[in-house]
């Protein structure tokens, strides 16, 4: 499932980070802040307006993302197949 | 010997860097407040000088914007004019080191002698972190010591281990390690050194909760900022009534001693009294407008309101990001335009430094103020609401306005339109340090008198010279401003300004304004003072202009004010950060042009209505 597609409070872990295009440096930031295989993250909350951005939650570390940011990350959700 | 700073943004580098020198930069709480690098220099117990470079913070070496690339570069070596550092102090904020880490292990393996500061140890102890230091150095293979950047003599532990002697370089295990290889170390080195209790602070999640919540977390944002601008013109009057008399009595009291015709007479009375007094009474307004700026940086504050922001920024071609450059720039342009350092997106960068002086800063405020207590009647609306308050905002909103609307037109003409990012760290929450707060009160007053001593002063006695002399001919029956070169380059002006309804005293203000916007203020004050037969002071400007102009005038000069590009120092920092004067001929062009059709506008539209 797609980060950006996750429910709201849910513990999911990430499975990758996929590239949008060749080179994207988007996806190279998101992997330098520790979205990489493995890691535990929790979506904390969606913003105000059409529910963009989303604040994420990795390690101790939160982050606002973008919708179309982090559906470059593919994660599983705890609980859901 | 040479050191550097570096690390994440927002884990204490500049805090620490104050704490080593002396010095007093800025400190704050959200990611991007050092977008420069800073030197400042300390002598060690052993009695070596140690030259401190402050460097922005950086999340890793593959750099995403114009701060970043000046860390990356001055650790490599390759930043122009600066030799490659002796020492790299790497700074990791030790409640988040998950995230720090990996940049150290970034750092280690430049091949360059490091020591790792764990910072805000105490907060750490506070959530139940614990971190076993001895390992971690073993784990590193670097020195590694505690600080507490934020209390006093939190750094000794750092200076000691400075002094002692150049750690051992340590050669990388791996040359050209991965991310996914980094991040695995990483997590090995956290299992064997620390141990959390929780991962987050319950009291942060609680106030997000609140503060970003999609209907309270909007409605808490616009009544803070809403509650500020009542709060600059309620709580600073009765400061401002002070300091108006103290300066009357002053004239009066300094003045009383020469005759009263003499030029001196006339150039204490009318151009320093009458000038300087008219400025000098907003220091109330601005300070209290910055007392609240300060505590929302500090408080951790500003990185939710653009996350709140965001998606409504984007829309119109802005980045959320924006919020926290737009946000300083009411204070001044300057300081919010090298903020925008940290937008790593060029596009957005440049949009926000063209809508940057549409933000309403702190030397408009003297202008409103003085048209507003002149023609505006101070009356309570609905209660609790001052007419003259709601006024203020809908100018500040206007300013708001207009820069979405700028942006959203700068969106539709650029023809690059690939994805910009976002990616923001929110930081925790923090409670405002008293001294930081009053530390940054006081440079701002002291910023502020020193305009009103040095550029403020000579503009003002400079007007007065133009405004004296040529000296009326025999037997002249208008005042004497009527025949001196100001007058008539007022009178030649208002050929331009008629339609938008600027007599000749204001196009004359309008002039010396170029150099700061204040300075109008006080080139009224003493063009007024100048043609007036009775020796009013600046205490009488308000009530003079409310006699002599129509509402029309006073409403098409504040809508003026909301777009004038009349600031040198603004256009020249555009100039500097973005490195093209055609950005300085777009920005004055358009907020000129901008101005005359808003002025054009109120003032045929008021005088219609009337």
């Amino acid at each position: 499932m797609r980060l950006s597609d996750a429910p709201k409070g849910a513990n999911a872990v990430v499975q990758s980070v996929s590239d949008a295009h060749p080179a994207d440096p988007i996806a190279q930031r998101l992997r330098d802040l520790g979205f990489v295989a493995g890691e535990p993250v929790r979506l904390v909350a969606r913003g105000p307006l059409g529910g963009d951005p989303l604040l994420i939650q990795i390690g101790s570390t939160r982050f606002a993302l973008r919708k179309s940011e982090a559906a470059r990350v593919d994660v599983l959700v705890d609980g859901a197949a | 010997m040479r050191i550097a700073l570096v690390g994440n943004p927002n884990c204490g580098k500049t805090a620490l860097f104050n704490q080593l020198t002396g010095g007093r930069q800025k400190v704050a709480n959200y990611a991007g407040v050092t977008v420069e690098r800073k030197e400042g220099r300390f002598v060690a117990p052993s009695g070596r000088t140690l030259h401190i470079l402050d460097l922005p913070g950086a999340y890793s070496f593959e750099a995403t914007s114009p701060d970043e690339a000046i860390t990356r570069d001055v650790c490599h070596g390759r930043y122009p004019g600066e030799a490659a550092p002796d020492l790299i102090v790497c700074v990791a904020d030790a409640t988040n080191l998950r995230l720090h880490l990996r940049f150290v292990l970034e750092v280690r393996r430049l091949g360059r002698p490091v020591v790792l500061a764990l910072n805000m140890m105490d907060a750490a102890r506070r959530r139940g972190i614990a971190i076993d230091v001895a390992e971690l150095s073993r784990r590193l293979g670097v020195p590694v010591v505690e600080t507490v950047a934020v209390k006093r003599g939190g750094a000794k532990a750092l200076i000691a281990r400075i002094d002692e002697s150049v750690p051992d370089i340590v050669p990388a295990a791996i040359d050209q390690a991965s991310v996914e290889q980094l991040h695995t170390e990483v997590r090995s080195i956290l299992a064997a050194t620390v141990t959390t209790s929780r991962d987050t602070v319950a009291i942060d999640d609680a106030i997000d909760r609140w503060a970003l919540h999609p209907v309270f977390g909007l409605a808490i944002l616009a009544t803070l900022m809403f509650f500020i601008f009542q709060a600059v013109f309620s709580w600073a009057e009765p400061i401002m009534d002070a300091i108006e008399s103290g300066i009357a009595a002053l004239g009066v009291f300094v003045t009383g001693f020469l005759p009263a015709d003499s030029a001196l007479h006339s150039l204490l009375n009318d151009g320093l009294f009458a000038g300087l007094g008219a400025v000098l009474v907003f220091l109330p307004q601005i300070l209290i407008l910055f007392l609240f700026i300060l505590v929302l940086e500090e408080s951790g504050y500003l990185p939710r309101a653009a996350f709140l922001l965001d998606r409504m920024m984007f829309r119109v071609g802005l980045t959320g990001r924006a919020f926290i450059p737009l946000l300083s720039s009411f204070a001044c342009a300057i300081p919010g335009i090298m903020a925008t350092r940290s937008i790593q997106d060029p596009r957005d960068r440049l949009t926000t430094i063209l809508v940057a002086p549409l933000m309403t800063c702190s030397a408009r405020l003297p202008v409103y103020t003085l048209l507003i207590a002149a023609f505006i009647p101070s009356r309570s609306v609905w209660g609790v609401f001052n007419l003259q308050g709601i006024v203020l905002f809908t100018l500040y909103f206007a300013g708001i306005f207009s820069a979405l609307g700028v942006a959203f037109v700068m969106k539709r003409l650029r023809k690059d339109k690939s994805e910009h990012a976002l990616i923001m760290e929110l930081p925790s929450y923090r409670l405002p340090n008293v001294r930081d707060i009053g530390l940054g009160l006081w440079e701002r007053a002291m910023i502020f008198l020193k305009r009103v001593g040095g550029i403020i002063l000579a503009l003002t006695v400079l007007l007065w010279f133009l405004s004296s002399f040529p000296g009326p001919p025999d037997g002249a029956t208008q005042p004497a401003i009527d025949y001196s070169i100001a007058g008539r380059l007022g009178r030649m002006l208002e050929v331009i300004f008629a339609p938008i309804g600027f007599n000749w005293q204001i196009c004359i203000a309008l002039v010396p304004g170029l150099a700061a916007r204040e300075v109008a203020v006080a080139a009224l004050g003493t063009v007024y003072a100048m043609s007036g037969s009775d020796d009013s002071v600046a205490s009488q400007l308000g009530p003079l202009i409310a006699n002599q102009w129509s509402l029309a005038t006073a409403l098409s000069l504040l809508a003026w004010y909301v777009f004038a590009p009349q600031c040198m120092s603004t256009l020249a920092v555009i100039r500097r950060e973005t490195n093209s004067w055609r950005n300085v001929a777009v920005a004055a062009g358009y907020l000129f042009g901008l101005a005359y059709l808003a002025s054009l506008a109120t003032y045929q539209i008021a005088r219609a209505l009337s």
